[in-house]
């Protein structure tokens, strides 16, 4: 029986086991030094903020595993022998005795294979700061991440302030949790407004106010210079580069990004880049290795998309795409349009196809934005200048309606008629108001158009 | 301190989020001092001025809950409020859900079984909780009170006061504000002020003299087992044109209202839109829905209790009934006889439907149930004809009625259902008990345009649909897989869809073909994958 070993239990990795199960009775081994049991990532957030348990992150039952037959290895991964087809695994002790999760010694144990997937994510970025190994300072990635900030911000008591560093998705996610233990938090983004090199200006823009709405102290154009020790190897405070303000603080939340989490594959032999390089089919440079999640770096971008992409459902497409490769069925990666989405504090935020920032965006690409006068609500649609193609679109506070965008960016609609139906493409709940009549208005004065918008229509939403 | 020493869950304790403001404090000092003078009422301490005892203590309760809210959460930012749920004690199962738990149990016990001590006199004027209530139930329905007079008015109070607290949570969603006002409406009106009002109208001449039993008028049977016992249908019948009106209706509501809005809507028109179990759930019992149980070993022991309620109360009605036909069809066309002939045929009618039309619909152990049941039925009902028995179910109807009474009616729906609030999740009763949610998700399941809608590829599998599900319903299982969330026990509160923070659930009504996704849709993979992965 063929074995296949995966290194990680992430989204990639568990998606990859979970669908080789369906498809064979092939002996599937999962390796992971973070947790037992696969938990989704993007959850820790709520476990620290006290919406949910972090047993409540684990989208499988315990018993799922043993059912499927899916062995969990507790350990590090250490050195890969691609040669003789074997890993070297450290066991790393669990808190508790568990029948279902095999533990190696902390010596180590080999563990051979007939094909070995490396999924094994990602670490944050760390770019060299002085001062970025105190006691105190920290990400947010990993399991471990949200254990070390239970003990360095568990109050306000401990941790009279926090100081973020890197304004992206993590970045606002940790100043959201902070907050909600009334831990007085310092933003600093090193752009003139928060995650503009993915959002164009005016959406940009309404979230800066709605982290200062937050009270949440965001200090934009501040990058960080150095992190000041207070002598016994913790915290003391931060300095900023642009100003050389000095902030006092407990905690340093390092969220600039993140890096494949690749440093145990060096000198195995397996060709890397950012990431593990891959093909179109997932494979590494090594036969019978692959990689796939944050991970894995495509050797050419794929559309529009970068080449190593750090986004959940990516993780999942590729564990699903490589399954069928190793189940006897070879499949290229094929990711269809992009689309992602977030959650600024309250202020949901859902992208579809390509809406590009003001310093990455073409000319050619053009921009139609609106804007609630009172509320946290805005949209910015793009489109082609000459052949006013719907290219991509932007919410914020508005949910949109998957499958209805997809089938327009299939059937390249112009932007008249997305902007006409655009209440077909609403998915926010029932009795909500739309706000289709005005954006259509705002949008008819801007660009000299006379569109009436259609009214929603089930026929064609179920089609 | 060192980090090595330091014990984070001790550090915890009263720190945001879940630390209590001044404000919050003295509010609940002012409920507790409310809720003080019920109890001392209870203890027989004789306060002079009823009317104004009874003013001051429901309006301290109500005033403390609702500037505990207030505080809460009408002064921050709309939006999800969720923080520190886990944490606090009254919402993790810690102590002060057990003291609340013990508490609401022991209150349940003393109404059902010994309404004495809440001050209940029988035929002589009453005293203690109950007096205090002499007023006010004399100003609606012209009588003094009974300990159901009572527990309908804190009932109502509760619905109605947490029912701001949750509009205040929940109020940048308009579902969530439209549904609460209307399990608040449906409350005050229908099971409080009408029935009273009702009343009032016994042995007036435009009831001929008769008098109508006491009827919410949103109360369908199953919920209300007791709508067809003898002593009611005398009183429908014994009250003229309006009477024969409300009787027509009772049973109009169970075979054909119930059932077109339950196809147009789902079962959340009644579970979460009208229902006073469930307006207690949603309100009262909010701050508790995320301690139901999502294990499958939880839903399997629903789906066989559940069910095994609707067999227990069909059997209980038609026994009751059939005790007071008569034989004679001379006399009245309805007897004995074509009563248990008419049962018989409705139910191999629905069995029939369901078997043969959307058995692929019905997991295994849905079908043996199922067809266990009807045989057991259809054997007792042959049994009975042809033996000569004379109880059609092998007990007295009286029994039945007094166990189905004793055990789904008190302890079930009462006792366990709102005692355990804080130990279970507030809607155990709906989940594991009530008769007529289980009609209603036969209906749901089966025949309905509603599902929720799970949005293309956006799931991230965090959960917190699955958490703050008060039916124990696994969503993300669902969402995660691409696939539209179509289940029975749906009550249709919408909270999954609230919670999510990328905006993947939708609830909707919408055309039956491709509600149930034989075909899970994920989007932004390739076609080709997902048509090998959608292979069964």
């Amino acid at each position: 029986m063929e074995h296949i070993v995966i290194i990680g239990n992430g989204i990639a990795g568990v998606t990859a086991a979970r669908h080789i199960r369906k498809l064979s009775n092939k002996k599937i081994t999962i390796v992971s030094a973070e947790t037992d049991y696969f938990f989704s990532r993007t959850a820790l957030m709520y476990v620290y903020m006290g919406h949910m348990k972090f047993e409540h992150t684990q989208p499988y039952e315990n018993a799922f595993w043993r059912k499927n037959k899916i062995n969990l290895v507790r350990a590090y991964a250490e050195t890969i022998d691609t040669q003789n087809k074997k890993i070297h695994v450290k066991g790393r002790p669990t808190k508790f005795y568990n029948k279902n999760i095999h533990v190696p010694t902390v010596d180590g144990e080999w563990i051979s294979y007939d094909k070995l997937v490396i999924a094994t994510g990602s670490k944050p970025n760390k770019f060299g700061w002085p001062g970025q190994d105190l006691e105190g300072v920290q990400g947010l990635y990993s399991k471990q991440d949200l254990d070390l900030l239970e003990q360095n911000a568990p109050n306000n008591d401990r941790c009279k302030r926090a100081v973020i560093v890197g304004g992206g998705l993590i970045g606002i996610e940790l100043a959201e949790m902070l907050r909600t233990r009334d831990i007085p938090v310092t933003f600093l983004v090193r752009e003139s407004s928060f995650w503009n090199g993915i959002l164009p200006k005016g959406d940009s823009q309404m979230i800066n106010e709605h982290i200062r709405e937050h009270h949440i102290d965001l200090r934009l154009n501040a990058s960080l210079k150095e992190i000041v020790s207070d002598g016994n190897g913790k915290v003391k405070s931060v300095i900023i580069a642009e100003t050389g303000e000095g902030i006092p603080c407990n905690v340093v939340g390092l969220t600039a990004g993140v890096t494949p989490n690749i440093d145990f594959l060096k000198g195995s032999g397996i060709e890397l880049g950012r990431g593990v390089k891959v093909n179109r089919f997932l494979e590494t440079s090594i036969a019978d290795v692959y990689a796939i999640g944050d991970c894995a770096e495509q050797q050419e971008a794929i559309g529009h998309r970068k080449p190593v992409e750090a986004v959940w459902y990516t993780g999942r497409m590729m564990g699903e795409v490589l399954a069928q490769t190793l189940c006897g069925n070879r499949m290229e990666y094929r990711p269809g349009h992009w689309f992602n989405s977030a959650k600024f504090l309250d202020i949901e935020y859902q992208t579809y196809g390509w809406v590009f920032p003001e310093r990455r965006k073409k000319d050619s690409e053009i921009h139609f934005h609106w804007r609630h006068p009172q509320q946290k609500i805005c949209i910015t649609v793009a489109f082609d200048k000459d052949a006013e193609t719907f290219l991509g679109i932007n919410t914020f506070g508005i949910r949109m309606r998957h499958q209805v965008i997809d089938h327009w960016l299939n059937e390249k609609r112009d932007i008249d008629f997305v902007m006409a139906h655009l209440a077909d493409a609403n998915f926010d709940p029932e009795f909500y108001k739309g706000f289709e009549p005005e954006i259509i208005a705002k949008y008819n004065t801007d660009l000299g158009k006379s569109i009436t918008l259609k009214k929603k229509s089930l026929i064609r939403i179920f089609q | 301190m060192n980090s090595n020493t330091h014990n984070p869950s001790m550090a915890l304790t009263g720190e945001p989020p879940k630390s209590l403001s001044t404000g919050q404090k003295m509010a609940t000092l002012l409920g507790m001092a409310g809720l003080g003078i019920l109890m001392l009422a209870m203890f027989n301490v004789n306060f002079p001025n009823q009317t104004f005892w009874l003013i001051v203590s429901l309006s301290a309760i109500s005033i403390g809950t609702l500037w505990f809210s207030w505080d809460a959460y009408a002064q921050k930012l709309p939006g999800i409020k969720n923080d520190g749920v886990w944490f606090k004690s009254i919402s993790n199962r810690g102590f002060w859900a057990w003291v609340v738990g013990l508490a609401l149990t022991g209150f349940y016990i003393v109404l059902y079984f010994y309404p004495e001590y809440l001050g209940l006199v029988s035929g002589g004027e009453n005293r203690g909780v109950i007096a205090l209530f002499d007023p006010l139930s004399q100003l609606l329905n012209g009588n003094p009170a009974s300990q159901w007079f009572v527990y309908g008015t804190l009932y109502t109070v509760a619905i109605l006061i947490f029912g701001v607290k949750f509009l205040w949570k929940y109020r940048h969603s308009r579902y969530q504000r439209l549904r609460t006002l209307s399990v608040m409406f449906f409350q005050t009106a229908f099971a409080f002020i009408i029935p009273e009002l009702m009343a009032r109208l016994n042995g007036h001449k435009i009831l001929d003299g008769g008098s109508l039993p006491y009827y919410d008028l949103k109360n369908v049977w199953p919920l209300n087992y007791y709508n067809f016992e003898g002593y009611r249908i005398k009183g429908f019948l014994s009250s003229g044109d309006i009477g024969f009106a409300l009787l027509i209706f009772a049973i109009l509501s169970i075979f054909v209202i119930t059932p077109i809005l339950t196809y147009k809507y789902g079962k959340r028109w009644y579970c979460s839109w009208v229902c006073g179990c469930g307006a207690l759930a949603e309100t009262a019992g909010d701050s508790f829905r995320q301690l139901s149980d999502k294990s499958t070993f939880a839903w399997k022991v629903e789906r066989w209790v559940v069910h095994s309620v609707v067999v227990f109360v069909t059997l209980m009605t038609t026994a009751v009934i059939y005790s007071y036909l008569g034989t004679d069809t001379s006399k009245y066309w309805l007897t004995k006889s074509t009563f248990l002939i008419g049962v018989a045929v409705l139910l191999t009618l629905v069995f029939g439907w369901a078997m043969i039309f959307k058995r692929d619909q019905l997991q295994k152990d849905a079908q043996y149930g199922a067809i266990g049941y009807f045989v057991i039925i259809l054997a007792l009902i042959g049994f009975h004809f042809f033996s000569g028995e004379e109880q059609v179910f092998l007990f007295k109807s009286e029994t039945l009625r007094k166990s189905y009474s004793f055990l789904i009616g008190s302890i079930f729906s009462g006792v366990i259902g709102t005692g355990f609030y804080p130990i279970f999740g507030s809607r155990v009763w709906c989940r594991f008990g009530c008769p007529m949610a289980a009609i209603l998700g036969f209906q749901q399941r089966l025949f309905s345009r509603f599902r929720i809608t799970t949005n293309g590829g956006q799931c991230i599998s965090c959960g917190n649909c699955s958490t703050y599900c008060e039916m124990g319903i696994d969503v993300r299982a669902y969402a995660q897989k691409g696939e539209n969330i179509v289940r029975a026990s749906c009550v249709g509160c919408g909270i999954c869809s609230a919670v999510c923070p990328r905006g993947v659930l939708k609830l909707e009504n919408g055309p039956l073909k491709g509600r149930i996704d034989s075909n899970q849709v994920l989007l932004g993979n390739d076609v080709d994958l997902m048509a090998l992965i959608n292979q069964k």
